[in-house]
């Protein structure tokens, strides 16, 4: 297996979405995109399966839901019940509409969060991580498309040059 | 060009002259004299229509007998007492004969404002799609200029049926009167803003700031089409944005006149907001299933995929809208449990309870599982059945804004109701297909038409 990658530079994310369009029509696989930003239409050109977040988002307010009802049901029922507003206590039901805003505020709450911390486990991030990005230009204003090499160097390069890319550079992965 | 369907043309007329006989009926059916609303009540109290009739059957014959041996005590020692018994009853009676009487008027007037505020809330979405030049909705600026073509007439009808009212041919409007406001102070205190001519005046200047804005607005566009430059363009941009600020204050004002005033006592400071979103979710609503119909039938091809899952976002987004709104003003009088305020809730919850919650489901539940997943926004059948419902859901909204102060409890949806439902279809349908085969359905020369075709998800 070769540890050869070549990567390839853009300055503008409309010709970085033709070029990647270009280099999946010739059979080429594309290891990785930097972005600085997101590109729209980028995942359906790279031919990314479609993410499953939203399922999962589903599932998080649900369980929210849950623990917003289990805790408004404990606290302020079973454990100490409160009289506020001469509100009927000892039932839930009877003061349900009172504890709307709490069950809403917590499905957001359980569904932004878990998601977010899904998403960085999902894509191997925590905290003082050695940044993976190749190049540091990638955070400012250029775009990169690593792509592994297997002795089709002059082709590809070719290929990329014709693309648009500003600088075309073949790197030794450190293994 | 599109052309009027026969089988459309057909239908709706069906729906009209089915709606009209169905009216035709329950106007028929109402009752003439007190005797007779006296007898209608007895006579469907004896068939028990659920556990709340009969008990109140059951108080009403105890309070009754009671009453009745209780006259016969008094009327041999004390006439006086005997009188004022009868009088007490005889209020009650005339009470019960007004609701009844009022039951095909209030469908009438329903029906009629149901479908003038779905017109009203697509040409406020309209009116946004315009001021906010949005690039996304161009394609279906005729489907919506067919929909408000529906506002004139429909609002025509409205303000007729509210000038009936002040002529006294029904009592859906108790502060009309003046009998009423002689003996209440708290009607007697908004007599200011509350009196007929002024009301009347407010309803003809809010039709002809709509309509007048509606006319202009659709001129500008179908000038635009033929047009080498934008300024017709430029110029609908700058009145949908007078438009708007017009309409947020009128459609508020709007709604207090002609729904909260049923109801003279009570009052919502959110009101005007929770009436717009109702009709504008009706109306996005209705676009989608207009646009969804003609789409069927081989027009609007440029109208793609894309555009029906937006509109299935702002169904989804201005459902979750409306029930926030609604569990607003509901949760605030629930919780401070004023009585002034809070019988509004109670009459709804003990005599409208199916409707009443019944209709979160459709407006809330319903769409909001349905229309959560973004591949089913994409899908014109889930768009559709998920629409219908919602259609339902809001005409139940108006009816339980409506109906509650109108006929109280005796309330039904019968011949009436669905005849009036049914007839304003039918016209809804056929005002508003006349309206579209009047213009191209492309806005072709709309600055924003390209992006709009091009637009993808």
């Amino acid at each position: 297996m070769s540890n050869k990658v070549v990567h390839a530079l853009y300055d503008d994310d409309d010709v970085l979405l033709s070029a990647v369009k270009a280099i999946r029509l010739d059979k080429h696989h594309i290891e990785e995109v930097y972005t600085p930003f997101p590109v729209h239409g980028l995942d359906k050109a790279l031919g990314l399966e479609d993410t499953r977040i939203a399922i999962m988002a589903f599932i998080y307010g649900c369980i929210g839901l849950c623990v917003a009802v289990a805790m408004m049901n404990f606290i302020m029922i079973e454990d100490w019940p409160q009289n506020i507003g001469g509100k009927p206590s000892f039932s839930y039901l009877e003061n349900m509409p009172s504890f709307v805003p709490i069950m809403f505020e917590l499905t957001v709450f359980f569904a932004a969060h878990l998601m977010v911390i899904t998403f960085y486990m999902r894509s191997k991030l925590w905290p003082f991580k050695k940044a993976e990005n190749p190049n540091p230009l990638t955070t400012d204003d250029k775009f990169l498309i690593e792509i592994e090499l297997h002795d089709n160097e002059k082709v590809l390069t070719a290929l990329l040059k014709k693309s648009g890319a500003i600088d075309v550079s073949i790197i030794e992965k450190p293994e | 060009m599109y052309t009027f369907p026969n089988k459309l043309r057909n239908l709706s007329i069906v729906f009209m002259i089915v709606g009209f006989l169905g009216l035709t009926y329950g106007f028929l059916t109402s009752p003439a004299t007190i005797e007779e609303a006296k007898a209608m009540v007895a006579s469907s109290h004896g068939d028990g229509h659920g556990e709340s009739h009969e008990t109140s059957t059951e108080s009403h014959a105890e309070d009754t007998t009671h009453a009745s041996s209780e006259n016969h005590q008094l009327a041999s020692q004390d006439h006086g007492a005997a009188t004022h018994e009868e009088g007490h009853d005889a209020s009650h009676d005339e009470h019960l004969f007004h609701q009844l009487s009022n039951k095909p008027w209030a469908a009438l007037y329903v029906a009629a404002f149901f479908f003038f505020m779905i017109s009203l809330g697509v040409l406020a979405f309209y009116g946004i799609q315009r001021a906010a030049q949005a690039g996304w909705s161009p394609v279906l600026f005729r489907v919506m200029e067919g929909i408000t073509g529906y506002l004139l007439p429909g609002g025509i009808i409205v303000i007729v049926i509210l000038a009936l009212s002040g002529m006294h041919f029904n009592h859906l409007f108790i502060w009309m009167d003046p009998e009423v406001v002689a003996h209440d102070k708290l009607i007697a205190g908004k007599t200011g803003f509350l009196n007929l001519p002024f009301f009347l005046v407010r309803a003809v200047f809010f039709l002809t700031g709509w309509s007048l804005y509606r006319y202009f607005s659709r001129k500008f566009s179908l000038a635009q089409d033929e047009a080498t430059d934008i300024s017709n363009h430029k110029k609908n941009f700058r009145i949908s944005a007078a438009f708007l600020v017009f309409y947020i204050v009128t459609e508020s004002i709007m709604s207090w006149d002609w729904i909260m005033s049923i109801d003279p006592h009570w009052f919502s400071t959110l009101f005007g907001w929770y009436v717009f979103a109702s009709m504008f979710v009706s109306g996005i609503t209705t676009i989608a299933l207009v646009t969804i119909y003609l789409k069927s039938k081989g027009y609007l091809e440029f109208v793609n995929d894309s555009h029906i899952h937006d509109l299935g976002k702002f169904m989804f987004g201005i459902s979750v809208f409306w029930t926030y709104l609604w569990f607003s003003q509901f949760m605030l009088i629930w919780y401070s449990n004023i009585p002034e305020e809070v019988t509004y809730f109670i009459t709804r919850i003990e005599d409208y309870n199916l409707p009443f919650f019944g209709m979160v489901v459709m407006n809330f539940v319903f769409p909001l599982l349905i229309l959560m997943n973004s591949d089913y926004k994409r899908i014109n059948y889930f768009i559709v059945m998920a629409g219908i419902v919602i259609i339902l859901g809001h005409y139940m909204d108006v009816f339980n804004m409506i109906m509650p102060s109108a006929v109280g409890d005796q309330w039904f949806i019968g011949a009436a109701e669905i005849g009036g439902f049914l007839f304003f279809l039918g016209l809804f349908i056929f005002v508003v297909f006349k309206e579209l085969t009047k213009a191209p359905l492309l806005a072709k020369g709309d600055p924003y038409m390209g992006e709009s075709e091009r637009f993808h998800y």
